[in-house]
Parts: structure tokens; C-alpha cells; sequence
């Protein structure tokens, strides 16, 4: 049996591929201007990796910010329920998932089944989620992706706060010109946003373990500074941007009666 | 020129300077500084009367922006800054204004400036600059009484607007009246925040709105979030805009709207100096001149 889980991320389109409740292939496309032609291409890569036909899917669920935008799909899930599944799929133990996207983070609380128990959810704001961190490498004139590796240098003498995004760039640029060390405002980018999501994580209860999903989930001084300020250890599984897709997947194999 | 290079949000800068306004024999010369998160602005006055005034865009330096505005302002009337008395600096970047004989916060600057403008019946400002939504209320003497402010998030303020000038390709000072074409009000955008104004807007877009609905949209939900402040504040008659915003008609016309109360009009500013953008830098050169006073006095 294969099923699609099909998530419709706010930056890339994931596609994760299941034959019988194991993980076939992924793909992933950026979302651009087209949805359709990033769901396709999506698809395209994993049924590619899978060697399988798109007419071998028996089922797709679709989830994700911009789910309305998918073209095709069989049923539909919440992104949080989709996580929940995925997390505990990946690591059995996982009681609170932490998932922090491009422009939304969630912070949910589930059961041994993958069912939701409660959760916290930030969409309206984009200083708790991954588009801070651009907006403040951008402010910072460094690469995100190397923002991760210099913010590790630091020991931690500074801080900005993030309750926005523009009020932050104020804050990095104020640093910068009183020669604070990019590493050290790095980290304090960083330690900002984990503070935000530390905060989401208090509202629902920490429960372990905790399991950190989502595209920003890759980024090592993110990772850093969330074990830090939540004094916990996490987990964090290969592929953790292809979650909520997975989580998807799950679902359609229970659509089909399966288990 | 092809129209990919021209920069939409780019509003105008100026400066102009009142003929009327004698300054030899002057008893006092003040200046007011008020450096903004997006615009710097500052004039100078002559025992209290507007001599000139100019606007520009705030630069990555503070110090720097404060400087270059005010050497602006003074061009061309004669007035060299030793001949200035007194200066405050006020806004954003207060603490940043090395030549300022003091500082004073931009919100009673806004109040003071608002009462030289439009007079003793003012009681309630809306201030709306780059990155900050104010709502004051102040006394016939323009005496701050309370206010209240975004001090938590961006959503809402003047920058919005410079994102969605370039995204949808409308010179920004000419996106107040474009927003006004629409024959229904749409429903207000659900998100303000100022990071996700380029993918809001770029969703409606898709849907096959119109820029002008995505205007309107997004400027009725600027709109509210002012209102809101206001209401918390208690908005009292008379009600005036000061900051960028106060030029966008787009959002004066929906306060109003959402409000029920007219605010004052802009007073002919091109004439005067009395620009409600500038309000803060004017409130700024009249404390600079009660200052000057009261210190004289003094000693």
C-alpha cells in the first residue's frame, strides 16, 4: 500500500512516500508564485527516488499553511496533528513537539498514539518563527546558513529582544554599531527566538521528550540556544523539515484502514 | 529609464524655508532634531516662529542623520549653527543627537508640536511615524496628560507600506489615493505584521484581487490597530495625525471612517513649515527655546 502525505509549507512544497507505514522516498520544491507546479515537482522527485507511477498513490493527505492551494488531494489534516503523528512515529518517546516553520511555530503536547493533548500555535507574528532569523542574518549582513556555526563562537554577552521583527533589526543595528562581535549578536538572535518558542513550550507544559521538527530545526545555533533556555535535551530527527508531510502520510495510511 | 529601477517607496525629501521670518535681529534662534526610525527631521525657529524646516530619510547612523538634517535645514537662510542657541533632539534616535543641548522624549515633542500647529483645541494625537503608533492626550497648553504605544510590534506603521509600494509597483505617496478606488471596502487583512506584509499581500494577489483591494485591505487593518490605540486612550475632540502617515489619505480617510470623528486638517504647511510630519521636531524647537529661556534666566 502507498499512500502521500503532501505538506504545503509557506517556502517549500514537501512530499514524503509510504509503503505500508515505511518511509519510501521525499521530495521537496520551493513553493514560488505556482503552487501546482511545485506540488508536481515535489512529487516528481520522490516517485523518482521511489521508482513508483503517481497512479501506484492510493491516498493523499494534504496538510500545511497553504493546503487550500494544493491541487489534488484525498483528505485534509491540521499541520498540528500532522506533527504529532510524525513525531512520535520518529521517536516513539516524543511528548512535546516543537516545530518551527518559515513563518509559524507550534508547540504541541501528544499522547504514545500521536494524538493531540493540547497546543500553542504563533501565525500571526513573524518574530516567532524562521523569518526572524532571516530577517536578522540580513540585518547582521551574514548568511543564515552561517549564522548557525558563528553563533556557537559566543559566550553570551548580549541580548536583543524579539517581540518583532523590525524592532529586532533596530536592535542588531545598534549592536553592530557599538561593535558588539557578529558572534556575539548571533547568539543573541538565537537565544531571542528560543525565548519565544521557551515561552509557547511553558503554555502547553514541558513534557518529554521533546522533539524539535520544522525547516529552522536544522539550523545549529537555533538548536543550541532552545536546548539551552529550555534546560532540556532534545531531539532533533534527520529530515525534520519533511514532519509535517510525514505526519500527512501517516494519516492516509489510517484513511485506508490501516494502522 | 525602465521601470524595474524606480523605487517606489521612496517618498519625497524636502526643505523649505519661511520668507516671512526675519532672524538678525533675533532674540532667540532654537532648532529641533528629531531623528526617526525612517525619516529625520529638523527645524529651525526664530523667537518661535517656524523659520524653515527639512526632511529627509534617516540614514544607517544616527548621529550622521541628525547632523545632515539640520545642516539642511540651515542652508541657504543664513543661519550658521553657531548662531543656533538651543537645540533639542528628540525620537527614535534621541540619544544619538551629539549637538542637542538636551533630549526630550518624542512623544511630548509630538504633543507640544501639535498644539503649535493646530492650536489649544487639540486634544488627542494619533502620531504614526516608520515604526511606531502613538496615541496622545494632551492639554490646551499641549501638556501630555497619557498615551499609548506599540511598544511591542511593528505591525501596522508606516513600513508596512514602503514593502507593499515596492511589491506592487505604485510610487508610495500616490498609495493612499490608489486604495481609495475600490468600490467596496474589503475585510481588513488578518495580519499586520510588518515581516509577512509581502506574503499577505502576494496571497490576496493570487486570488485575483486587485492592488487597490489589496490596499485597501491591508490600510483598513492599519487603520483599526490605530483606532484601537486610540479608543484605549480615550480619543477626545479635537483629533489630529501627525508623522509620515498623516500624509496618507488612505489612513486618514478610514480613521475617520472607523471613528466617526473628523480629525483637523493639515494646516498649509507648504507655506508655514507647520508639517504634521515634522510636528515632533517643532514641539522639539519650542522646548529648545523655553529651555534657552529658562536657563538665561537663571543664570
Amino acid at each position: 500500500m502507498i499512500v502521500a502525505g503532501l505538506d504545503m509549507g509557506v517556502q517549500n512544497v514537501k512530499v514524503v512516500l509510504l509503503k505500508d507505514r515505511k518511509i519510501l522516498s521525499r521530495g521537496l520544491a520551493p513553493s514560488g508564485f505556482e503552487p501546482e507546479k511545485a506540488v508536481e515537482k515535489a512529487f516528481q522527485e520522490a516517485l523518482e527516488k521511489a521508482e513508483v507511477a503517481f497512479s501506484d498513490i492510493q491516498h493523499i493527505t494534504a496538510t500545511g499553511v497553504g493546503v487550500e492551494l494544493a491541487p489534488k488531494f484525498d483528505s485534509k489534516i491540521s499541520v498540528v496533528s500532522a506533527d504529532a503523528r510524525a513525531a512520535v512515529y520518529l521517536h516513539p518517546s516524543a511528548r512535546t513537539v516543537i516545530d518551527v516553520g518559515a513563518e509559524e511555530s507550534r508547540v504541541i503536547n501528544c499522547d504514545e498514539k500521536g494524538s493531540v493533548l493540547d497546543f500553542a500555535l504563533n501565525d500571526r507574528c513573524a518574530a516567532g518563527a524562521g523569518a526572524f532569523l532571516e530577517a536578522m542574518a540580513r540585518a547582521l549582513e551574514v548568511k543564515l546558513e552561517e549564522m548557525g556555526a558563528l553563533s556557537l563562537k559566543a559566550k553570551g554577552t548580549t541580548s536583543i529582544s524579539a517581540t518583532c521583527v523590525i524592532f529586532g533589526e533596530s536592535d542588531v543595528v545598534s549592536l553592530i554599531h557599538k561593535q558588539e562581535p557578529k558572534h556575539e549578536i548571533a547568539r543573541a538572535i538565537y537565544d531571542a527566538l528560543a525565548e519565544r518558542i521557551v515561552s509557547m513550550v511553558h503554555r502547553v507544559g514541558l513534557k518529554p521528550d521533546v522533539i524539535l521538527v520544522g525547516g529552522v530545526a536544522r539550523d545549529i545555533g537555533f538548536a543550541a540556544a532552545l536546548k539551552r533556555k529550555l534546560g532540556t535535551e532534545i531531539v532533533i530527527p534527520e529530515n525534520p523539515e519533511y514532519a509535517g508531510a510525514l505526519g500527512a502520510a501517516l494519516y492516509a495510511v489510517e484513511n485506508l484502514g490501516g494502522r | 529609464m525602465s521601470g524595474d529601477n524606480i523605487q517606489y517607496w521612496r517618498w519625497r525629501e524636502y526643505r523649505l524655508t519661511v520668507p516671512s521670518v526675519k532672524w538678525k535681529n533675533a532674540e532667540t534662534i532654537t532648532a529641533g532634531i528629531d531623528v526617526g526610525s525612517v525619516s529625520s527631521k529638523a527645524v529651525v525657529m526664530v523667537d518661535g516662529e517656524i523659520c524653515s524646516v527639512s526632511v529627509m530619510r534617516t540614514g544607517s547612523s544616527s548621529p550622521d542623520s541628525a547632523k545632515k538634517v539640520l545642516e539642511w535645514a540651515l542652508e541657504g537662510t543664513g543661519i550658521k549653527p553657531t548662531d543656533i542657541n538651543y537645540i533639542v533632539g528628540t525620537g527614535y534616535g534621541r540619544v544619538n543627537v551629539p549637538m542637542a543641548n538636551s533630549t526630550l522624549t518624542e512623544i511630548a515633542c509630538h504633543a507640544k508640536g501639535a498644539n503649535y500647529i493646530w492650536g489649544p483645541t487639540v486634544r488627542t494625537i494619533l502620531d504614526v511615524g516608520g515604526q511606531d503608533i502613538k496615541a496622545i492626550r494632551c492639554d490646551e497648553k499641549g501638556k501630555v496628560l497619557s498615551f499609548i504605544m506599540n511598544d511591542k510590534c511593528a505591525a501596522g506603521t508606516g513600513r508596512g507600506m514602503e514593502v507593499l509600494a515596492d511589491l506592487l509597483k505604485i510610487p508610495i505617496e500616490e498609495m493612499g489615493e490608489a486604495s481609495l478606488k475600490v468600490e467596496e471596502e474589503p475585510d481588513p487583512v488578518s495580519c499586520t505584521c510588518v515581516a509577512f506584509a509581502r506574503t499577505e499581500a502576494v496571497n490576496l494577489l493570487r486570488r485575483g484581487w486587485s492592488k487597490e483591494k489589496v490596499l485597501a485591505s491591508y490600510m483598513r487593518a492599519m487603520a483599526l490597530r490605530m483606532c484601537n490605540l486610540l479608543e484605549r486612550v480615550g480619543c477626545e475632540k479635537d483629533l489630529v495625525i501627525t508623522g509620515g502617515q498623516s500624509k496618507n489619505i488612505g489612513i486618514v480617510s478610514r480613521v475617520e471612517k472607523i471613528l466617526g470623528i473628523k480629525p483637523l486638517p493639515p494646516p498649509n504647511w507648504r507655506e508655514n513649515g507647520r508639517d504634521p510630519m515634522a510636528a515632533g521636531a517643532i514641539g522639539a524647537a519650542l522646548f529648545a527655546k523655553a529651555l534657552y529661556e529658562k536657563n538665561k534666566n537663571t543664570t
